[in-house]
């Protein structure tokens, strides 16, 4: 990684923590403090973030003095999902909120703790595994986030437990009083044969700046299954976002990535498939309007063999939204008869929107299947006055097309509520309204 | 209903009508024939409102209203269907969501109350019987994987949706087999009616059998160059479109 950046702004940032409580997991915070010193920030000659701006835009919007970081909020219920029946986990501000959170699954489903009481209690698994899914050395935001979490949660799922509710884990930024930085962590470990849903919102009140590193790591052991959707539809947040999911033999992974609206989003999705007869379908949508930035960085890793996985992003830009893609696999020479595919495809609205995707493949295995394709265009003029033709005003023509060409993305998943939700942010968004 | 006066039009800088003249009353079917390349489909798709043609002179008028400063979505609720050469496949839309669509867009249009679910899944059923189409594949994404002849009559069922005033068939019975053209012709000829009228545009006389027309014109480089009653088709089938084309030379 060039290292341009490791200028004032990372001294301004470690030196604004210094009085952070350092009460567990010292030795990866000392470390990862040690690697952000080292990496710097990303400048925009840095390969991985050369079109996403992040380090420019906390020089311009972030003050690193000021730390103050509290909350009135008396309700969380303009941000929860309609109809949907979960366990609603609550971070105001980058720590766990017990006052909003609402657990309705039996312990003996869902076992609950923060990783701090976690690192307390000396958690084998916890000490096993935490930080070591997530490149903290490679990436700066994920250094950052590993030295500075504020707090976190640990979630287990026992073995043969068919986790019957959802977690819904909401993460709420209140900037109405000051701007907002919060580092938050997650560790899952899902059971053998186990099944859990996992649903991710962001929401922010208020109009000071927001900066979010959210980091989680996610184990999927043997015959396990995990369906996870994360949706991204608040104005007001910048984020980097680090998910680091590790599949053992036979598992299952569902994933979905809906980005609708953000400052500067940026989505590091890294799913290790460490395990034989493997199957993981990740989807993302991002739909942009306005001066949005939403970066997805994905790496799909085939270590064993006898995998298979599928890739499908989609995305549309309006006005001066720029999109970015970056799409990695990754077929070690031990992973044969792998079956890994990618597709990115994208529809520019506006003369003014962009779009970055680069699809990079690396095959080290010689008896694989893997394709990959991306496409850049506009609407379709020949089906768009074919809706004309038949009485369809130019306006629901578009929102047709893009919303069937949306639909596509999320049409696979298995939560009704989500996907109705979902639905209807998209719908609205393209003004689908008929 | 349709009155086309010196109509000229080009596409990027060639000149494909130069002088179209037509009258087309209610009740009528009249039938454009002519050989490649000669102006057919490009008349359909002005009449429509393509856009990438420049119409360069002359005028059309339709129920009174200038036809060429409407958009094509207006043109559709003011009653005029253009039935397409090639339809366009769209993946994620089915008939029946963009038909529904359609239907109720025009009915506003027309300062009609929009159609609920069950009004309009009775009318579509009802019209699905006129072409011979399966539900199944109207609810399947717009023409995607249809054969030649399943897209052909679901342009006749759209026709039949829409109820237009003046129905243009562009080269509807291209790339179709005889049961297929059968089905499609009886399809529109129970939509006849003394208040519509249809323009049918063919290479061949084999569509006018089914669908027997009032008059049929002559389209050669960019003018009608004859008309006449059905009897003129005939006569083409039988002499072929040297024939015009060497009476045109000599003239």
């Amino acid at each position: 990684m060039n290292t341009l950046q490791k200028s004032n702004l990372t001294e301004d940032i470690l030196s604004s923590f210094p009085l952070a409580k350092f009460g567990e997991a010292n030795d990866s915070r000392k470390q990862a403090v040690i690697d952000l010193k080292s990496l710097g920030l990303p400048s925009n000659k840095t390969e991985e973030y050369r079109f996403t701006p992040i380090t420019k835009h906390l020089e311009k919007n972030i003050s690193w003095e000021n730390r103050i970081s509290w909350s009135d909020l008396n309700s969380i219920d303009n941000f929860l999902i309609p109809g949907l029946d979960a366990n609603v986990l609550v971070f105001i501000n980058g720590s766990y909120s017990e006052k909003f959170s609402k657990i309705i699954s039996p312990k003996e489903q869902l076992e609950i703790t923060t990783l701090g009481s976690a690192f307390l209690s000396k958690d084998v698994f916890l000490n096993q595994h935490f930080n070591t899914l997530v490149n903290s050395e490679n990436d700066s935001f994920a250094s950052l986030n590993t030295a500075f979490w504020q707090e976190g949660l640990y979630l287990k799922i026992p073995d043969t437990t068919r986790v019957e509710k959802p977690v819904f884990l909401l993460h709420i930024n209140d900037a109405s009083q000051e701007q907002i930085i919060a580092h938050t962590r997650l560790l899952i470990s899902i059971g053998v044969a186990s099944e859990f849903t996992l649903i991710e919102k962001f929401d922010s009140v208020g109009s000071n700046p927001i900066f979010h590193t959210f980091t989680e790591e996610i184990i999927v052991k043997d015959n396990a299954s995990l369906e996870y959707y994360k949706i991204q539809n608040d104005k007001g947040t910048s984020q980097v976002c680090n998910t680091a999911i590790h599949q053992a033999d036979s598992s299952k992974v569902n994933a979905y990535t809906l980005t609708m609206a953000g400052q500067i989003i940026r989505n590091n999705f890294n799913i290790a498939i460490d395990g034989k007869n493997c199957e993981s379908h990740f989807n993302g949508l991002y739909i942009l309007n306005g001066n949005t930035i939403a970066d997805n960085h994905t790496v799909v890793d085939h270590k064993q063999p006898n995998s298979y996985s599928n890739e499908l992003y989609k995305g549309i830009m309006d006005d001066n939204s720029k999109g970015v893609f970056n799409g990695k696999i990754y077929v070690r020479p031990q992973a044969q008869k792998t079956n890994a595919f990618q597709s990115n495809r994208n529809i520019l609205v506006s003369d003014t929107a962009t779009i970055d995707t680069k699809p990079q493949l690396e095959i080290w295995a010689d008896d694989v299947k893997c394709s990959h394709g991306c496409t850049t265009g506009q609407l379709d003029e020949e089906a768009l006055f074919y809706l004309q033709s038949r009485g369809i005003s130019k306006q629901s023509a578009q929102a047709m097309l893009l919303y069937a060409f949306a639909a596509d993305v999320i049409e696979p998943m298995k939560n009704e509520q989500v996907k109705g939700y979902f639905d209807t942010l998209i719908s609205e968004r393209l003004q689908k309204n008929f | 209903m349709l009155s086309i006066k010196n109509l000229q039009a080009k596409i990027e800088d060639k000149e494909i009508l130069k002088g179209i003249n037509l009258q087309i009353n209610a009740g009528e079917v009249h039938a454009i024939m002519g050989p490649n390349g000669s102006g057919k489909s490009t008349l359909a798709s002005v009449l429509a409102g393509r856009e990438e043609y420049e119409v360069t002179g002359g005028e059309v008028t339709f129920m009174g209203k200038n036809l060429m400063e409407l958009d094509p979505e207006v043109r559709a609720r003011e009653g005029i269907f253009m039935a397409f050469q090639y339809p366009v496949e769209i993946p994620g839309v089915s008939t029946i969501n963009f038909m529904k669509t359609a239907l109720n867009q025009i009915r506003v249009h027309r300062g009609q109350q929009p159609m609920d679910a069950v009004a309009f899944l009775g009318l579509m059923k009802e019209k699905m019987k006129l072409v011979e189409i399966d539900q199944s594949l109207l609810s399947r994404s717009l023409n995607e994987g249809f054969s030649g002849g399943e897209k052909k009559r679901n342009e006749i069922f759209q026709m039949a949706m829409l109820e237009p005033k003046l129905a243009i068939l562009d080269e509807t019975d291209s790339g179709l087999d005889i049961d297929a053209l059968r089905i499609v012709a009886n399809g529109v000829n129970k939509l006849r009616s003394q208040n519509n009228a249809t323009i049918v545009v063919t290479h061949y006389q084999r569509l006018l059998d089914y669908i027997v027309p009032d008059f049929v014109h002559v389209l050669y480089k960019g003018r009608i160059v004859k008309s006449g009653t059905k009897e003129l088709a005939l006569e083409l089938e039988a002499k072929g479109y040297d024939w015009i084309k060497n009476e045109v030379a000599v003239a």
